[in-house]
């Protein structure tokens, strides 16, 4: 049995402890926002945080987990179901088509803004570049970003970098 | 529903709980009788598109399409609220169930296997309408960019309109006013004269035993609230909080997961299964031996891919274990020279003496071009959920034509398609992909050796290996020329030929053409990939009119041009994205402007790409776009499927290769099938032209110009003609010429 916590909630898993993180979640957990897309780290469609950073579900073992905290896309909305700012941003920029691959999109971008405020279109393009849109939807992502920097409360004001 | 007896175009009537529903429908035994015979069975009752006017005044479209990214929910939406002058916060939309009521088989194989069009004589009434709705409604298939130009035109508007038409007369009956007094707006009727108003509800009951009127009056543009704006999506919240359910996000109860191994070369059966392994493995409950495929039902599916992953299955030989693509793109060139040879030729479409003008013509050109297979490699790989139980059948998946999917089911199995439920759910990307059945038929065969219900999930590497692929072909144009280098002649001959039937006809006025094919065999499965034979046509025709146009030494923009003269909406949007795009200027070296254009689904698409060349492959940097869908309905949505449309072209244009070795496909996953990822996605500027011709689709038209632009910018650029996909430019920079230089005389 494994303890971790998963959107502020402690949780028990008693599944292999090989079994990666994206099945447990989305199987176990019944938290089926996170997506299956590659299986070997190739797509960004499971990406969650991992103690903050973002990591691909797929390819990393429930063990590796063990007492650390996840955020999955239904913990990006805060408690009181308000979405986040990125999330905004993704629908003032109708950026998802089909979706599917949005979950973890959203999870890459917010792991950006978390650390960079204000980040150039290098640092979106190294950021995001994991996560593939078949859809097509990249300039979209980009803008989309870029709005929801510049809605952040701590970069109020300041000017927007254009890398 | 009792209302619905009501024979006519028009269906009426007040459902349970007093919602007003009306419908758009053509049935058997109505007064018509030439109409009346094309309805080839009896019983079936034709297309039908509803729209729902419940009691708190809310509007429900139910939209006999799937939504796989287009939004189609929205524009379909948007076009009924459009005509009914319903108010846009009150609209909803539903997703049509699987059912008859939604589509129909008769006159769908009347109209798209025999390739008629609709008939003249009622072309321009509300039957016309739903003539041509049904076309593109047949069998409730989602592709061929039909939803807004046929669906929405004929479905959505005129259902729309005749609601909006039956309230108001039943607002006048009510009133005692005349109808003509009546104005509507946002749900409410108003009568200025008294200033009474009431929203649309108050007057359902009546509306709803009044008779249907069977010419309701669609607005013309200069009238249009909703139509030309970008409403917002109307799908989008469950698609930024996770919470939107795919087919891969369905579960039931006691559900139980599936992995599977098709069988590696097309057609092989799996003659024996050592099935030691897996059952060693903690949580597998069953082996299933399908013949062409085998899959292990595990308590998880992680559990169950790692068992069907150590099985040991012994497939039997197809003939093909020694096939690699070389010889396949071999015997394309050989069986093209046979049918020339033979006089064989499959004729496509004649005009004058094409080999005749060609000898006599002072100057000839000839090019040869190739494009490998593709696969669609939608986001959410294949899956499908299903119950057998008791004699009938339930599945849910992400379909593009779940009645086709339920027919399928029922044939194979021999199973009555009243015992038959398909669930349709959100689908995560298809392209193509999801209008086929083979993965439908596979999930239920699973479901059969399982206790409750199972649901299958392909692996990315099934996905790859397990698709319909968009064929390699190859082309080989001949042109004779003139003095003065125009065309006199266009000499087309390819392999494989499906559809759209006019995708090989070059646009460009030229007065002697011969457009032949030769068969030759695709030893792997065919698909319908996005725009279908429009992708390769399109790279074949722009790049050699671009390499005609550089032979005369002209402007590759202004030869179209000048070979476009009685085309003027091909002349408006080469005109509009010349513009856009700065066409003409001066670049930095190793950069370079292409153009290519292309109409396909009634849409005529001009792209213009920027190339920098410096890098080991070839960079676009900006595609600018003109496009001309007749009237575009929502803009933002439009040009996001113009983009995506590039983008996944651009994919093709510079990656995509599936190759055959050893008879099986080589490529699994994103790592040897790479796509285009957001580091090398081009800015797109998208340049929007109302013409008013007959509406165009939007899902497809966006991809066939982008691979030859960005060929015919890399000849700008460099000197370098590339005449096979994907475009690879070695890491010297320096471009491998394609299969066939061009020969001159």
């Amino acid at each position: 049995m494994m303890q971790m916590k998963i959107n502020g909630q402690i949780t028990e898993l008693r599944v292999d402890p090989d079994m990666p993180l994206l099945w447990a979640i989305r199987e176990t957990l019944n938290l089926p926002g996170t997506k299956y897309g590659c299986g070997i780290s190739q797509c960004g469609a499971c990406t969650i945080h991992l103690n903050g950073v973002p990591v691909r579900a797929c390819s990393m073992p429930v063990s590796a987990a063990e007492g650390a905290e996840i955020t999955t896309i239904e913990g990006v909305a805060s408690a009181d179901g308000g979405l986040h700012a990125v999330q905004q941003a993704w629908i003032e920029h109708q950026v998802p088509q089909c979706g599917y691959c949005q979950s973890g999109q959203i999870m890459s971008a917010v792991a950006l803004l978390a650390n960079n405020p204000a980040p150039s279109d290098q640092d979106i393009d190294d950021a995001m570049r994991g996560n593939i849109c078949r859809c097509g939807a990249y300039g979209r992502i980009r803008a989309a970003i870029k709005t929801a920097a510049a809605s952040l409360p701590s970069t109020a004001g300041e000017e927007q970098s254009n890398g | 529903m009792g209302k619905w007896t009501r024979r006519g175009f028009i269906a009426a009537g007040v459902a349970t709980g007093g919602v007003f529903a009306v419908g758009v429908a053509l049935r058997e035994g109505h007064r018509a009788p030439k109409l009346a015979q094309m309805v080839t069975e009896e019983g079936e009752t034709l297309v039908n598109v509803w729209v729902k006017l419940a009691p708190d005044n809310t509007v429900t479209a139910i939209v006999p399409h799937s939504e796989m990214g287009q939004g189609v929910f929205t524009s379909m939406a948007q076009m009924l609220a459009e005509d009914m002058d319903a108010d846009w916060n009150l609209v909803r939309f539903e997703q049509a169930p699987a059912h008859e009521a939604y589509a129909n088989h008769a006159l769908a194989r009347e109209y798209l296997l025999g390739g008629a069009s609709v008939p003249g004589f009622v072309q321009d009434t509300v039957n016309g309408a739903f003539l041509r709705m049904s076309q593109s409604m047949s069998l409730q298939i989602t592709g061929g960019s039909t939803a807004v130009r046929f669906t929405g035109q004929g479905g959505m508007r005129v259902a729309g309109a005749a609601a909006r038409e039956m309230l108001v007369k039943a607002a006048a009956r009510t009133w005692k006013v005349p109808t003509r007094t009546l104005r509507t707006e946002n749900s409410f009727i108003y009568h200025d004269a008294s200033g009474r108003s009431a929203p649309y509800a108050e007057f359902a009951e009546v509306a709803g035993t009044l008779a249907p009127p069977t010419q309701p009056a669609l607005k013309s543009p200069e009238a249009f609230t909703l139509m030309g704006t970008s409403v917002r999506r109307l799908d989008l919240a469950g698609k930024v909080d996770g919470s939107a359910e795919f087919g891969m996000d369905v579960t039931l109860p006691g559900m139980r997961y599936a992995a599977v191994r098709g069988a590696p070369i097309f057609g092989a059966r799996a003659v024996s299964i050592d099935e030691q392994p897996a059952h060693a493995m903690s949580g597998v409950q069953k082996v299933v031996n399908g013949g062409e495929f085998v899959a292990v039902i595990a308590d998880s599916y992680w559990q169950a891919e790692q068992a069907v992953a150590a099985l040991d299955v012994t497939w039997n030989k197809t003939g093909r274990e020694a096939l690699n693509q070389d010889d396949i793109d071999t015997r394309f060139a050989a069986d093209m020279a046979r049918a020339v040879e033979s006089g064989r030729e499959q004729i496509d479409f004649k005009a004058g003496n094409a080999r005749q003008a060609t000898d006599r013509a002072p100057h000839r050109l000839e090019a040869e071009y190739t494009v490998p297979y593709l696969a669609h490699a939608a986001m959410e790989p294949l899956n499908a959920t299903a119950l057998v139980e008791d004699g009938n059948v339930q599945i849910w998946l992400g379909h593009q034509n779940p009645l086709g999917a339920r027919d399928a089911i029922a044939d194979t199995f021999d199973i009555p398609t009243e015992d038959i439920t398909v669930h349709n759910r959100l689908i995560g990307g298809a392209f193509g992909r999801r209008g086929e059945v083979d993965f439908v038929l596979m999930a239920v065969r699973i479901a059969q050796d399982s206790d409750g219900p199972v649901k299958m999930i392909w692996s990315r590497t099934e996905d790859t290996r397990q698709d319909f692929y968009r064929p390699a072909t190859r082309a080989r144009i001949i042109a004779g020329l003139d003095e003065a280098k125009q065309p006199v002649s266009w000499d087309y001959q390819f392999v494989h030929k499906h559809e759209p039937v006019e995708a090989s006809d070059p646009p460009y006025t030229i007065v002697n053409k011969l457009i032949h094919y030769a068969e030759s065999e695709n030893p792997i499965r065919f698909g319908a990939w996005r725009s279908v034979d429009h992708t390769q046509h399109g790279f074949f025709i722009e790049s050699f009119i671009d390499e005609l146009a550089h032979e005369a030494g002209a402007d590759p923009l202004a030869y179209r041009r000048s070979l476009l003269q009685d085309k003027p909406r091909h002349l408006a949007a080469l005109d509009a994205v010349a513009e856009a795009s700065g066409w003409g200027r001066d670049l930095e070296d190793g950069r370079g402007l292409g153009v290519a254009i292309v109409e396909s689904f009634g849409t005529v698409v001009a792209q213009v790409a920027e190339v920098d060349t410096g890098g080991p492959v070839p960079r676009v940097t900006r595609v600018w776009v003109a496009a001309d869908p007749g009237f575009v309905v929502n803009p933002d949505g439009f040009s996001a499927q113009i983009e995506g449309g590039i983008i996944y072209g651009l994919s093709a244009a510079l990656y995509g290769n599936i190759t055959v070795e050893n008879g099986a496909v080589a490529e699994s996953n994103f790592h040897d099938y790479p796509v285009v990822r957001i580091d090398d996605a081009p800015e797109i500027e998208i340049a929007l032209i109302n013409s008013g011709a007959a509406l165009g689709g939007g899902g497809e038209p966006g991809t066939p110009p982008i691979a030859p632009a960005v060929a015919n910018a890399i000849f700008a650029a460099t000197g370098t003609r590339l005449r096979s996909l994907p475009l690879a430019l070695p890491s010297d920079g320096v471009a491998e010429a394609g299969p066939a230089a061009p020969r001159r005389a």
